[in-house]
């Protein structure tokens, strides 16, 4: 305990705003690590009811405008390898936040957020030549609930780019308070949750077939 | 690795509070090497899942690409996520919400006789 009376840090250095014992609670781990688990834990909850109702009205289509007939899987393809390869640099700007290297996190974050940027933009094409093709929101309860899926899935990886560029201007301008490593670390697994929600994503919904 | 609260007699009793420091950067556990080795492994399935869905295996098609799923799934958790070197509570909060998941919504889906039509 230093002389006014805060915890001293094990590593020796004195951060600013660095975890406070009451951060940790009695476990010894990090509150904000235990909230990002349980909030993603919840959100397996939120994707799995959309899965399944995807899964209940994939064949409830009209015509021609059903899975099998509108799906580009060579398209999908390349941006579900592009979202893949964003978990790559996020796991590498969380490894070099850990080795306080902090110049070369940010570089990994800006080129997560970029990948995550050309998934949503990808995704975003795909629903207008969907659109252009006659499957509208409200056409089949196929189109309402794949709508919902992806789009909800979309969004979330929205939240995660403005989330990488946030904390990447913060760390640029020393603004983060508390362990900055741990917060690069917390946000990295949002991250990699919308990565695993696209894996299931991409198999169930684009790879097989009705 | 994690640093957990030390029993009464030692650390606690001596004013440090140092033990309730959470330590858990796990992925220094890894290297960047094995991060690349393991998305590479990632891209090669995805590859083979989606010549999979190109060519006819029969009966063996559905639970191949469920496996791949699966596979692909895990790795990211349990090594881009870190749960395979972190404390075993994160690892209790995630998959009790994701077995309550698939627990709940393959119910609600054999209610609907989603698995037998």
């Amino acid at each position: 305990v230093n002389v006014v009376g805060e915890p001293i840090p094990a590593d020796g250095v004195h951060h600013a705003g660095h975890s406070a014992p009451e951060e940790h609670g009695t476990t010894g781990l990090s509150n904000n690590k235990m909230a990002m688990w349980l909030f993603l834990g919840s959100e397996c909850l939120l994707f799995g009811g959309l899965i399944s109702t995807y899964m209940l009205y994939r064949g409830r289509h009209s015509g021609n405008l059903g899975p099998n007939q509108i799906f580009d899987i060579p398209f999908t393809s390349v941006s579900s390898f592009v979202l893949l390869m964003s978990s790559l640099t996020m796991v590498l700007g969380v490894s070099a936040a850990e080795r306080k290297d902090f110049r070369t996190a940010r570089i990994w974050l800006i080129l997560t957020a970029t990948l995550g940027a050309t998934f949503v933009g990808g995704q975003v094409y795909e629903f207008t030549i969907f659109y252009r093709e006659g499957l509208g929101f409200t056409t089949s309860l196929f189109s309402s609930s794949f709508y919902t899926l992806t789009g909800f899935h979309g969004a979330h990886v929205t939240v995660g780019i403005i989330m990488l560029l946030s904390l990447t201007m913060m760390l640029k301008r020393d603004r983060v308070s508390g362990d900055r490593a741990e917060s690069v670390e917390i946000i990295g697994l949002y991250w990699h949750f919308v990565d695993i929600v696209w894996i299931v994503i991409f198999t169930l919904v684009y790879l097989i077939p009705t | 690795m994690s640093t957990i609260p030390e029993p009464a007699g030692t650390a606690m009793d001596s004013g440090d509070t140092s033990y309730l420091i959470d330590e858990s950067h796990s992925s220094t556990l890894v290297s960047d090497k094995r991060y690349i080795v393991v998305a590479l492994i990632l891209a090669v399935i995805t590859g083979f899942e989606v010549t999979l869905s190109y060519i006819d295996v029969g009966p063996f098609f559905l639970p191949t690409m469920l496996t791949l799923m699966a596979i692909k799934f895990f790795t990211v958790v349990l090594y881009f996520m870190h749960l395979k070197f972190d404390h075993k509570i994160f690892t209790v909060l995630f998959y009790m919400g994701l077995f309550l998941a698939v627990g709940v919504y393959v119910a609600a889906l054999m209610t609907f006789h989603y698995f037998g039509a």
